[in-house]
């Protein structure tokens, strides 16, 4: 393999004509001018391959960030908030000691290419943002989104994908606390894989990815350097070859290494525990790129690298895919002269490679040689600050009033008891509400000791310290139908769901994060789809009085022209100053009371049972009232713990069927029911009214709920009671399902559709 | 004094602190040691807790059958220290034979984590005297290689020297005669698949029956025996 000479600055000096695959490179032609403009010369290929990059919708956020700034404008004032958004992860505090720092992002491309390493490597991303705010990580979570259960390729994607998320976390030794996984026709050549982690640290461990302090060493921790995830500029390796054999297009989906992952964890801790680092920074997209300009751009500006410093595992790696490669399982830590050795001995300690590859300028530039030839000279601001920024066309789609007007409601309903009792054994069996074990079961969940609530229950409980047993409560959710509806509404309503999944086990919300699935930014009305999801968590977040702390933006979901729906996946964190109060999914005793908070409405647009049973998409998704879900927020966190409450689930999707159904095979207990009266027994069965809650009060104490209830305005109903000699579901003057007929419509499903 | 009970970390052990917490949980003091250090601190027993020993990319507990710790915990069992071996522990115990027999992946080749019931099979091993025979506990199984499997006649020679400590009422992997737990003939060394650390406290396990396996090893240390390594 012979090299052409390294294009260095001096040559990009000396042939400033000479042509540059800057448009394979995704670069738009004022893009490339403005490149050369800063530089006041053409890019090198290495600065090339980092413009590109980090200027890449995925790094810049160009297409988004005109629209999440209205996270920042909106966005409540708490002193909770002690890092938000631009942070790798957004950090609160949980009391005068601790504070949480919790993310989402997606894996969703690489996860459809290659399965079970595109969402291990998922995990592994999001597991590295929350080590780089100096917390530990204590477990993480995933929302999964497929095609269809019974499509033939979802049999390779679920179960890889699966397997990938199961993988990573079990290995790295993160319970997995919760999620969803979710079928629609939409997702069918682009599955949506977005994965939670959350941390905990002493407030003062708190860390920032700034290079400062002149002098100061740059120390690249973790796994050796190699061609993986190269993607694009391996454009620039044909350019670069003359007469090579290694066009080579190797995979660029990245492959994970949990083992790693945990020794970073580890050493990490101990460096932040020691005081051993001023700045630290994962690698994640982009690689070295994005953490030397990141941690560059946020210090004192400047920084000087001997590139050819990084181990590497594969041969001839040319500068520009040491600067690109996105190998796993590393870390950028800047480290004060004196303490370098400490860092290299603790990194040893733990098996871990710790190399020093640059330190801190004061030149304001990021400056990259190359066995003493300079090949990146660039102001870091402009790679990691001062990328484009796009104010995109929206167009409400053409078809959304139409859609408005094709309402579930006028659907044919079931009609009969019978048919009834029917909907409600099919609808438990569909893909969207059947039993997820067999894909929860591949998942830790209780490594740590701490995981006090996992799945099934509406949100994971996990506690932070045995000594107070302060915890804290995480939801993940979204709903793309609604989305697709009303996306403004859609994204309500999967932050009114989350906060309530929350709310249900006792704990008070406290912060957000967002994962933003979307189809192409170019297409005017995804653009669209976009501005009102993000105007509508914004403006739900202000008036719950919780902020955004970050989050992600995933574009370009689609098929073709086919955009997936817009899918808006809200992560909302709560604290409970003591676990032993929460919430727990169930029944209770015999003779306690069922009760439902709330009011159920007919509104069955957008609904699982419109989609189950008709495969029907129109209409209006239902109404969101964020006052009401403070006020039953507040309800639930004053009962949690206290013999008023024994249990209780919040309706959602498949409505209060579904709620009794899982409440009934989670516990020992049957159901005896009695709808009010005057109630249509398929409205009230069926229908996805938000803000709504199944509660089990102990006998004795519903005098004492219902005033509650009533000191806040929010309506409760009495449904029945628990019945340890009732078989399964009774409801009364209608029909009766018993648990062996309820359980073997819930359960296995997912492995019958995968044929196991 | 309370009894000490080491606690091994291997770079990728997962369980190390779950496994202190039960000790502590359990009225024993739990006591950190190091695979890359040959020392056992004088404590009166080791625990081997669940993870990924060295990434396990290999044979599961096949690299860490050298480490230096298990050195001296090889020859501390030798002289009758109490050690048990869970999850991956156990999977460590096999390949450095102080166990016999070896796990392998799930017949179902997947990763499954489910509570087993179990059956204490025998109180006559250092870590289940307390329990009474024939008893049920639940701790939860979480492993994608806990599958036992020997030969028959070391099947027939476990069963027949009571060395079968756990079996499963429910097998979560497919293991030779629902085999979820053994220990050696001297009844020191045992090792098991389900995690009883994970089952020490209501509000976080399936049960509370884990807390029997350290209030076995308490009753079970010999006042007089010292099993650190001789200087």
């Amino acid at each position: 393999m012979t090299r052409q000479l390294l294009d260095t600055v001096g040559v990009a000096d000396a042939t400033p004509d000479e042509k540059q695959p800057y448009a394979e490179l995704g670069l738009a032609d004022d893009e490339y001018a403005r490149i050369r403009d800063i530089l006041g010369r053409r890019p090198t290929q290495a600065e090339l391959a980092m413009y590109s990059i980090m200027w890449s919708e995925h790094c810049s956020y160009k297409s988004s960030k005109v629209h999440l700034r209205q996270f920042g404008q909106k966005n409540p004032k708490t002193p909770r908030l002690l890092a938000g958004i631009g942070e790798n992860a957004g950090v609160v505090a949980i009391d005068e000691h601790l504070a949480v720092t919790f993310k989402v992002e997606s894996h969703n491309h690489p996860s459809f290419v290659e399965p079970k390493q595109g969402a291990a490597t998922g995990v592994g991303g999001i597991i590295r943002d929350i080590i780089a705010m100096g917390a530990r990580p204590i477990a993480v979570m995933d929302s999964l989104r497929f095609g269809e259960l019974s499509h033939p390729d979802t049999a390779r994607v679920l179960p890889g994908v699966v397997e990938g998320v199961g993988h990573y976390g079990n290995c790295v030794g993160l319970p997995n606390i919760g999620g969803e996984t979710l079928f629609d026709p939409c997702y069918q050549g682009n599955p949506l894989v977005n994965a939670l982690s959350v941390g905990v640290l002493p407030r003062e461990r708190l860390q920032s990815m700034q290079a400062s302090g002149v002098g100061n060493v740059v120390i690249l921790l973790g796994a050796k350097t190699g061609r993986d995830g190269i993607g694009g500029v391996s454009v620039l390796a044909s350019a670069t070859f003359t007469e090579d054999d290694d066009s080579d297009s190797r995979p660029s989906v990245q492959v994970g290494d949990p083992f790693t992952e945990k020794l970073l964890i580890e050493a990490c801790l101990e460096l932040f525990d020691a005081g051993l680092v001023v700045g630290i920074q994962d690698l994640g997209g982009a690689g070295l790129t994005c953490a030397l300009s990141e941690t560059a751009a946020a210090g004192d500006g400047g920084m000087h690298v001997a590139l050819e410093r990084v181990p590497l595992r594969a041969e001839g790696m040319e500068p520009h895919d040491i600067l690109a490669s996105e190998s796993q399982e590393r870390m950028l830590a800047i480290v004060a002269p004196a303490n370098v050795e400490q860092v290299l001995a603790r990194a040893r300690r733990w098996g871990l490679l710790a190399t020093a590859i640059g330190e801190v300028t004061d030149t304001g530039r990021l400056v990259v040689d190359y066995h003493g030839q300079t090949v990146v000279d660039v102001p870091p601001a402009s790679l990691a600050d001062e990328g484009p920024v796009y104010h995109r066309p929206l167009s409400e789609p053409n078809d959304l009033a139409l859609i408005a007007v094709d309402r579930a409601e006028t659907l044919p309903r079931p009609a009969t008891d019978e048919e009834i009792r029917r909907t409600v054994l099919d609808m438990a069996a569909s893909p969207n509400l059947c039993d997820k074990s067999w894909i929860t079961e591949q998942y830790d969940s209780s490594v740590f000791g701490n995981t006090v609530l996992g799945t099934p229950h509406d949100a994971g409980v996990v506690r932070l310290d045995e000594r107070t047993g302060v915890g804290i409560a995480i939801s993940l959710d979204g709903n793309g139908r609604y989305a697709r509806l009303d996306p403004y509404t859609g994204a309500q309503l999967a932050l009114a769901e989350a906060y309530r999944n929350v709310a249900v086990t006792g704990a008070t919300p406290i912060a957000v994060t967002d994962c933003l699935n979307f189809g192409s930014p170019e297409d005017p009305h995804v653009m669209w789809q976009f501005e009102r999801a993000v105007t509508g968590i914004a403006d739900g977040c202000q008036k719950l009085g919780i902020p955004v702390t970050g989050g992600n933006v995933s574009f370009y979901n689609q098929t073709g022209r086919e955009a997936i729906h817009p899918t808006p996946v809200i992560g909302v964190l709560g604290v409970i100053d003591d676990v032993s109060r929460r919430i727990p999914l169930g029944f209770g005793q015999t003779g306690d009371t069922i009760a439902m908070i709330g009011t159920t409405g007919e509104e069955l647009s957008g609904s699982e049972w419109a989609w189950a049973t008709h495969r029907h998409l129109g209409g209006v998704p239902p109404k969101v009232d964020f006052d009401h879900e403070m006020k039953l927020a507040d309800l639930l966190s004053r009962l949690a713990g206290t013999e008023q409450l024994a249990a209780a689930h919040d309706l959602s999707e498949g409505g209060l069927a579904q709620a009794l159904v899982e409440a009934i095979c989670h516990s020992e207990m049957g159901a005896n029911i009695l709808l009010p009266e005057g109630a249509d027994p398929f409205t009230y069965l069926f229908s996805e009214s938000t803000g709504r809650v199944l509660i089990v009060i102990p006998r004795g104490q519903e005098l004492a709920v219902r005033g509650a209830c009533e000191q806040r305005g929010l309506p409760i109903t009495p449904l029945g009671v628990v019945d340890a000699s009732t078989d399964g579901l009774h409801l009364r003057d209608h029909f009766d399902i018993g648990r062996a007929e309820l359980e073997g419509a819930w359960k296995g499903r997912i492995a019958a559709h995968l044929g196991e | 004094m309370s009894a000490r009970i080491g606690i091994v970390t291997f770079p990728g052990s997962l369980d190390d602190r779950d496994a202190a917490r039960a000790v502590r949980l359990g009225g024993a003091e739990p006591v950190a040691l190091w695979h890359d250090d040959a020392v056992l601190k004088s404590v009166d027993a080791v625990f081997l807790p669940g993870g990924f020993s060295y990434g396990d990319y290999l044979r599961c507990g096949a690299i860490a059958r050298f480490s230096e710790v298990m050195g001296v915990v090889r020859e501390a069992a030798s002289r009758g220290m109490p050690v048990l071996g869970v999850c991956n522990g156990f999977q460590v115990l096999c390949e450095s034979h102080l166990l016999p027999g070896a796990l392998v992946r799930n017949a179902h080749l997947r990763y499954r984590n489910r509570p087993a019931r179990m059956r204490v099979e025998s109180v006559d091993t250092a870590w289940t005297n307390e329990y009474a025979p024939g008893a049920e506990v639940v701790f939860p199984a979480k492993h994608g290689e806990g599958r036992y499997v020997a030969d028959e006649a070391t099947l027939d020679r476990l069963e027949a020297n009571g060395q079968v400590v756990f079996r499963y009422l429910d097998n979560p992997n497919g293991a030779m005669r629902d085999i979820a737990g053994i220990a050696n003939e001297a009844g020191n060394v045992v090792g098991l698949m389900p995690h009883p650390e994970h089952a020490v406290e209501a509000l976080t396990g399936p049960s509370t029956d884990g807390l029997g396996i350290v209030a076995s090893v308490l009753a079970a240390r010999p006042a007089s025996r010292t099993f650190d390594q001789p200087v």
